[in-house]
């Protein structure tokens, strides 16, 4: 960490994390630290272990050695869930609801960032006037915007991203970049995983990159 | 933070009951089905009908039970809403056991009110009628958190319609003995508050351990 000579603890910090599936090795063991106001772009081919790093961060899988901490202490269940906001391939929105109800609850569920509100991050992501669209006839990238717009609404500081970019016009990304920028100015941090095809968004940040295990 | 999410899973379970109102309705629509067939076959005669009462409202409840067992986190499963459960700062075992009792309100509680008139339509005594609405509304929580452990450990597989029945099946035997016990106890005149009291206690215990099953069912099932 040359350039941030701050003596806080990395918002998230990995140490020898590996992960197997059947004996056979997805990824690692990795060593990476993100700190608070950086982007990590995890890069890698198609089966590199990209969505695999960000599942076993977000605590949906565990982790076969090496150890996750968050700002300095261990990553328990109760800590991960306050400080995570994970962006998956699976929507996580109700067909049959309409955008806002399906933000709405979420925003119950995950809590709510101070100052926003559902109505406002539909706006964000610029879903203004689909407030009562159910998800069902919403667009691949209009759903993954009402995705992005839960995730602005988390107040949770650590963002995880898998493939943010994908189903999004080129609109979308920039939204996509001005949100992470946004979201690294207010003390956050983001873990993007991409296949190199996108451009990344302009803020400080590292790289990891994943290969196939030999 | 938890009555936060417990009432947003609430309001999101009974508006997509709304929408979805025609598929809600099978499970009643499904223990009526059972108990009209069953006045019918029996041909409609009194005492015949008095005597199995009880034992056809019992099953009827069960089974319609069971046929919506496996709607309980399918869904959630399949559009991911499950993940973001798992990542909530809530446990999970809490916003499965809010699942569960709108499973439970939504599909035993409706039949639960109609008890009286289905117990009508079947000539149940109605000196049994009392025993019986306690030990279904005992027994019917019961099946639900039984059923929850049970859908639970089946959300990971694609097709788990006769792995579901199969499963469930030897957990809801006794909860059938004790609840159609009670009934038939009081029947003949004897005291059925002992199976109602058993009833109750597998109550409680699973109040507390169904949900932290299930829950740590989700979580082997999705990783």
């Amino acid at each position: 960490m040359p350039e941030h000579p701050s003596t806080a603890p990395p918002l998230l910090a990995a140490r020898g994390l590996s992960f197997a599936r059947n004996e056979a090795p997805v990824f690692g063991p990795l060593d990476f630290a993100v700190d608070a106001g950086e982007a990590l772009l995890v890069q890698g081919d198609n089966g590199a272990g990209k969505t695999t790093l960000l599942r076993v961060l977000a605590g949906l899988l565990q982790a076969d050695a090496g150890e996750i901490d968050i700002d300095g202490r261990p990553a328990k269940i109760s800590l991960r869930s306050r400080a995570i906001a994970y962006l998956g391939h699976l929507p996580a929105l109700k067909a049959d609801l309409g955008a806002l109800e399906n933000l709405n609850f979420l925003c119950g569920l995950h809590g709510r960032r101070r100052g926003q509100t559902p109505v406002s991050a539909l706006g964000i992501v610029g879903l203004a006037g689909y407030e009562d669209t159910l998800a069902r006839q919403l667009s691949a990238g209009q759903k993954k915007r009402l995705s992005l717009a839960r995730l602005w609404l988390a107040p949770a500081p650590l963002w995880l991203l898998d493939e943010p970019y994908a189903n999004l016009d080129l609109d979308g990304i920039n939204l996509v970049n001005r949100m992470v920028q946004a979201h690294l100015r207010s003390g956050g941090a983001a873990l993007l995983t991409t296949h190199g095809a996108y451009a990344a968004p302009p803020v400080r940040t590292r790289m990891l990159t994943l290969g196939r295990p030999a | 933070m938890m009555w936060p999410a417990a009432k947003a899973l609430m309001v999101r379970d009974l508006l997509l009951l709304w929408r979805r109102r025609g598929d809600a309705l099978q499970p009643a629509l499904f223990a009526l089905l059972v108990v009209v067939l069953f006045a019918l076959a029996l041909g409609g005669e009194a005492q015949a009908l008095a005597k199995v009462a009880s034992a056809v409202l019992w099953l009827a409840m069960l089974l319609a039970g069971l046929l919506s067992l496996d709607t309980l986190f399918r869904g959630d499963a399949e559009d991911g809403s499950l993940e973001q459960w798992m990542l909530a700062p809530v446990p999970l075992s809490w916003l499965v056991l809010v699942r569960t009792f709108m499973h439970w309100a939504t599909t035993a509680l409706p039949l639960l009110v109609a008890t009286p008139f289905l117990g009508e339509l079947l000539h149940l005594p109605h000196d049994q009628l009392p025993v019986l609405l306690a030990a279904l509304a005992l027994g019917t929580p019961l099946l639900s958190l039984l059923g929850a452990v049970v859908a639970a450990l089946t959300v990971g597989m694609r097709r788990s319609g006769i792995l579901v029945a199969l499963l469930a099946l030897p957990l809801y035997v006794p909860v059938l003995v004790f609840g159609a016990g009670s009934v038939s106890a009081a029947a003949q005149g004897l005291d059925p508050i002992g199976a109602l009291l058993l009833l109750a206690a597998g109550l409680v215990v699973a109040l507390v351990l169904a949900p932290l099953a299930a829950a740590a069912a989700i979580r082997i099932a999705l990783s």
